[in-house]
């Protein structure tokens, strides 16, 4: 990023950001959101017309954890994600089209079509996956944090996860022995108040920030729907567990603006729950706060159609990519020898 | 008679058992008001109450470890694993405890349980969403295993795992869920163990179960255009499974194919076909074929995925290579 005051719509790259108060930095975390946000919606619409196959589940609304948190990380530092991963993934650094082209089925997609939107990997960028089963990131991040810890990369590790993911034993096994061998590793849950169709308070009991003090660990609470708090306090935590402090938990409050999948008609929720969504929308409010700073509707728009133009061309991209062929995918099962 | 869908068959036969024995629990991830993921269990928290019917966090190891603890003091646990997948996290559970603890304790007690797991690919589920993981449980001395594919069965197979009382794996394919079928209003439990005839044949045997019998009465249509009267037998439970009905049809075609959707690799089929190999070796007119799926993850993709499933085409020539 240029330090001058200068706005241009940059891309908004891991490790790029500086500081949040700037416009440029506040900039880049909105473009960052825009793209996570525009790629969803442009995925929803590609399921709807059965371009896109499977299940998806879309993190529309919790855009502000992935930008925030893709912003202080290197490409070093590896992350594991859930089910409701696309903005991990396209915050860490995955290409767009080979996401895209991953997502549609595609054999140039960056799994080769095997996996799909819950299975999205790219171990080039540190993004040891999406999962489809809930919880199993967290031990994975503790692995990967105990090699930057055995390798002394100076990496990190963070495991997003959501609140439904707070019942599954691995969390306490996690905590535990990253507590105990203080490993650099960061737990980001993204509460969004649901796991499918139950709400949060059916589900869970203890307050994660004291079941973290339990095990020792510093916890923090925090709107997860402001990506300056959730850059500011992801970027002072994970330069703490930079410098060996171990490992810290990050709770972000959010909200699910759309169904569990596409698709899940939501007959379980109020629709009142999601009444006043442009005041805690990420996205609008980081807008006012770039109006605030300076920055001109015009960049905006610009901003947008440059997003535009980049997913349509993935999307394209995609469209027009080869389907993979059973019979390499067969004979790929192994390393094969002499790798 | 009247027509009922196979989720509807689950549903009632979970419905009736509650209401003749209120012992008789369910809970699971989202069964409760949501009715569960597939809606097998919907309307039994307004027909039978919270304490009886209920929503669990997702703690797949305690669901099925609280299930085995309430299974050994009185009560009779049906509980759900909503992906087959999933069932990994609870497998000492089901494998280390509810499996052993009638033998490992001297026979005190038994564990009445029922541990249903939804399987099955075919709709892009991806690798962790779609397996057929069945032979792991049959491997292990303790657990009965039942895989319905007919909707009476499915209300069968239902009223007589709840009933049983050691613990039962009930494995419902997705693709089933939906199936239609004309049935008496009156459904009998169906005994564990037992096999059924769902097509008589000569020529050769296809031994099957779960939704890829239909994969094989679609290969018996073709054939039976070919002059080849394939019988099929549906096992229904695998394990136990029906020697003796697959040794008698056996005798009278001589010929063996085994098919279903999960691996073929170290699957049920390699279980059936060995035993055959041994006690019906004096029978067999030619090799016993086996088609599973193959070696390999169940890949997203659907290109991908269609090479994978096994279908008619496949277990039509598996027939046509045992009878050349
Ligand atoms: C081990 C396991 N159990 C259950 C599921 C089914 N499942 C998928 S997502 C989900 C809810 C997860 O809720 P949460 O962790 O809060 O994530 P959110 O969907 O809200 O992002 C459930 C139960 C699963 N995929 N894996
Ligand atoms: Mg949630």
């Amino acid at each position: 990023m240029p330090s001058s005051s200068a706005i241009s719509p940059s891309k908004a790259r891991p490790g790029a950001r500086k500081g949040s108060n700037t416009p440029e930095a506040l900039l880049a975390l909105y473009r960052q959101m825009l793209l996570i946000r525009r790629t969803e919606e442009r995925l929803s619409q590609l399921f709807a017309d059965g371009e896109v196959p499977g299940f998806i589940h879309l993190s529309i609304g919790q855009e502000a954890i992935a930008a925030g948190l893709g912003s202080v990380l290197e490409r070093k530092d590896t992350i594991a994600s859930t089910h409701r991963g696309h903005g991990h993934a396209l915050a860490k650094g995955v290409d767009l089209n080979g996401f895209f082209q991953e997502v549609m089925g595609r054999e140039t997609g960056v799994c080769k079509g095997r996996g799909g939107s819950m299975h999205v990997a790219d171990m080039s960028a540190g993004m040891l996956g999406a999962n489809g089963i809930v919880g199993a990131g967290m031990p994975i991040a503790v692995g990967s944090a105990l090699a930057h810890q055995v390798r002394k990369t100076g990496g990190v590790g963070v495991v997003f996860f959501g609140d439904g993911a707070l019942a599954e034993g691995v969390l306490h096994e996690s905590l535990n022995l990253s507590a105990l061998w203080k490993l650099p590793v960061l737990f980001v849950c993204e509460n969004n108040g649901w796991s499918e169709f139950s709400p949060t308070s059916k589900q869970f009991v203890a307050p994660l920030g004291k079941l973290a003090d339990a095990f020792g660990i510093p916890a923090e609470t925090i709107d997860g729907n402001d990506v300056e708090i959730v850059a500011d306090t992801a970027g002072r935590l994970v330069s703490e567990i930079r410098k060996g402090g171990g490992p810290r938990v990050l709770e972000c409050i959010t909200q699910r603006v759309r169904g569990h999948y596409e698709g899940d008609a939501q007959k379980y929720r109020d629709p009142a729950e999601l009444k006043d969504r442009d005041k805690i929308d990420p996205l609008p409010r980081a807008a006012s706060r770039l109006s605030v700073l300076g920055v001109s509707d015009a960049v905006l728009a610009a901003l947008e159609t440059e997003i535009m133009a980049e997913i349509d061309a993935a999307t394209e991209a995609a469209r027009a990519a080869p389907l993979p062929e059973f019979v390499a995918a067969q004979a790929d099962v192994y390393t094969p020898a002499g790798v | 008679m009247a027509e009922l869908r196979y989720v509807r068959a689950l549903n009632q036969a979970l419905s009736d058992a509650m209401a003749e024995d209120p012992s008789v629990i369910v809970f699971g991830e989202d069964i409760a008001a949501a009715g569960g993921p597939f809606g097998v269990t919907r309307g039994l928290l307004e027909a039978y109450g919270e304490d009886r019917v209920r929503d669990t966090p997702i703690s797949e190891a305690t669901i099925v470890g609280a299930a085995v603890g309430a299974a050994m003091t009185g009560l009779k646990p049906v509980v759900e694993i909503m992906f087959m997948d999933f069932v990994a996290i609870a497998m000492d559970a089901i494998v280390n405890q509810a499996a052993k603890a009638r033998f490992m304790f001297g026979g005190q007690g038994s564990v009445p349980m029922v541990v249903r797991l939804p399987h099955g690919g075919g709709v892009s589920a991806g690798p962790q969403h779609s397996q057929c993981l069945e032979a792991w449980f049959a491997h292990i001395p303790g657990l009965k295993v039942v895989c319905p594919a007919s909707v009476a069965d499915a209300y069968g197979l239902m009223r007589a795992a709840i009933d049983d009382p050691d613990p039962v794996i009930m494995v419902e394919n997705k693709a089933l869920y939906a199936r239609k079928e004309d049935v008496p209003d009156d459904l009998p439990a169906v005994e564990i163990g037992k096999a059924r005839i769902a097509r008589p044949g000569r020529d050769a045997t296809i031994v099957t179960y779960g939704a890829a019998l239909y994969t094989a009465l679609e290969a018996a249509d073709t054939l039976a255009g070919e002059g080849v009267e394939v019988e099929v037998i549906d096992l229904r439970s695998l394990q136990p499974w029906d020697e003796a009905a697959v040794l008698e049809s056996l005798s009278r075609t001589h010929r063996l194919v085994v098919a279903h959707e999960a691996v073929e690799a170290f699957g049920i089929g390699a279980e059936i076909a060995a035993r055959m190999a041994d006690i019906g070796f004096d029978e067999l007119d030619g090799p016993i074929i086996r088609v599973g799926a193959p070696f390999m993850p169940v890949p997203f993709a659907k290109t991908l995925e269609q090479g994978y499933l096994p279908d008619a085409g496949r277990v039509a020539d598996a027939v046509r290579k045992t009878l050349a």
